[in-house]
């Protein structure tokens, strides 16, 4: 089992290995395209901004190998606002791997009941409905932390409230992504890690 | 629904837990790693971890106990400290850490926070202020308490916040130590005041006062050290007594 990590300038991977040597893999984590395509596993990982993502996966070719990918691939939390079509944040067009568009939280504030932006914590995700969710229970608790959220949409997977019904993980064919922190979720984010390598 | 944290905070001395601790299912209770460990089975949502030591010669063993951290538990964690520049920062997060804390260097060179947030994005941030009540106002303190300021805390959370804090740990020294509960007042005052998540620190001593921080104090977040640490509070019950004061944690 080879599992690769595509390294580009959004965040710190360091959690994802970590986790995943929890689990007994030993991922690479690459920007180099044979690298990457010959992998039986792909994650695209990221915490940071979504316009000055995307520029650097233009300008290092990564775009297009991301979306030609035949392999079971996941995004997690920014990776995941990159596989869709559009983000707000930085009026940013994204990969398209998902028709769905990326969104502000935007709360009104109402004195006694303001809700944070960032959302960070844990919060539950419902109507699980992948094998990515293989012995996750319904209403299971995993952590978040995110301003930008993905809408609702026909690929989604799982749904959080926060405020609003938003999606908190997605699959199209062999593409995945999640919102939240699998790696940081506890024992069952491992699973989601473990489901996601069984795939 | 997003649920309210409950984070045990480890004080850290050349790599070791600084407090007496007594966990009868742990080989070394002085062992950072397997008390984190433990902290993560009985449900801690998060944990901090405070070198306390914080000097340049140390700095090193603790970014390797970081690490060491970073392998062994599988939920979010922040780590303060001494942490003065990006250079700290940038070291701390490549060796594991999800969240930094940043204190009196930040009040002394607010433009560190601002820094700190383009770099590395302001969700790992964490904005730590030690604030006292005196002459009818809460004030700032520096340097573990040592020092006073004439900065109004709301003043400088607002500031904190603007620079781009993404959370602020608010301990209210006249509240630390007494186990008489939370100075929800402040800790209220600052979380309608700002519009990222307040941890509430200090005067933990009953079940009753966590419920209280979250529901007086509107606080998103409440950290303890000796109530855990000496098992006077179990994080388990804990949780289990706030479900049923119909505040949503995670069970």
């Amino acid at each position: 089992m080879k599992v690769a990590i595509i390294k580009y300038n959004a965040g710190n991977v360091q959690s994802v290995l970590f986790a995943l040597e929890r689990i007994g893999v030993n991922a690479i984590l690459s920007d180099n395209a044979d690298e990457i395509q010959s992998a039986d596993k792909i994650i695209f990982p990221g915490v940071g901004e979504a316009s000055s993502a995307m520029n650097y996966l233009r300008n290092n070719n990564l775009d297009s190998l991301i979306v030609s990918l035949k392999q079971p691939t996941l995004g997690i939390c920014l990776g995941m606002q990159l596989m869709c079509k559009y983000s707000d944040e930085g009026n940013t067009n994204c990969l398209g791997i998902f028709n769905s568009s990326v969104k502000k939280f935007d709360f009104e504030r109402q004195q006694g009941n303001i809700l944070k932006v960032p959302q960070i914590g844990w919060n539950t995700i419902y109507n699980l409905n992948s094998n990515l969710f293989k012995s996750i229970k319904e209403n299971e608790y995993m952590y978040f932390v995110h301003s930008y959220y993905v809408e609702k949409s026909e690929d989604m997977i799982a749904t959080t409230n926060y405020g609003i019904e938003y999606s908190s993980a997605l699959q199209k064919n062999n593409f995945y992504a999640v919102q939240f922190h699998p790696e940081k979720s506890s024992d069952a984010g491992q699973q989601i890690m473990q489901n996601f390598i069984a795939l | 629904m997003l649920t309210k944290r409950i984070i045990p905070c480890l004080d850290i001395k050349d790599g070791r837990t600084v407090k007496g601790i007594n966990f009868e299912n742990i080989r070394d209770a002085g062992d950072p790693v397997e008390l984190a460990i433990e902290y993560a089975k009985q449900g801690a949502d998060e944990l901090v971890f405070l070198d306390i030591t914080a000097t340049n010669e140390k700095r090193k063993t603790f970014s390797e106990l970081v690490t060491r951290i970073a392998k062994h538990i599988n939920i979010p964690f922040t780590v303060g400290g001494g942490i003065s520049t990006v250079e700290d920062v940038s070291l701390l997060l490549k060796a594991g850490a999800d969240k930094i804390s940043v204190n009196t260097s930040a009040y002394r060179n607010p433009q560190l926070i601002n820094d700190l947030a383009n770099q590395f994005g302001s969700q790992c941030i964490v904005l730590a202020i030690d604030t006292k009540f005196e002459n009818n106002d809460w004030f700032v303190y520096l340097n573990g308490g040592k020092v006073k300021t004439e900065t109004k805390t709301i003043d400088w959370a607002l500031q904190g916040v603007e620079l781009g804090a993404g959370e602020i740990l608010l301990t209210s020294m006249n509240n630390d130590g007494t186990k008489n509960g939370f100075a929800n007042d402040i800790i209220k005052l600052i979380s309608e005041s700002v519009n990222v998540p307040v941890i509430a620190s200090g005067g933990a001593g009953t079940m009753q006062h966590f419920e209280k921080t979250f529901i007086e104090g509107k606080a998103d977040a409440a950290l303890a050290a000796s109530v855990f640490h000496f098992k006077e509070i179990e994080i388990k019950k804990l949780k289990k007594y706030l479900s049923k004061q119909n505040i949503s944690v995670r069970i």
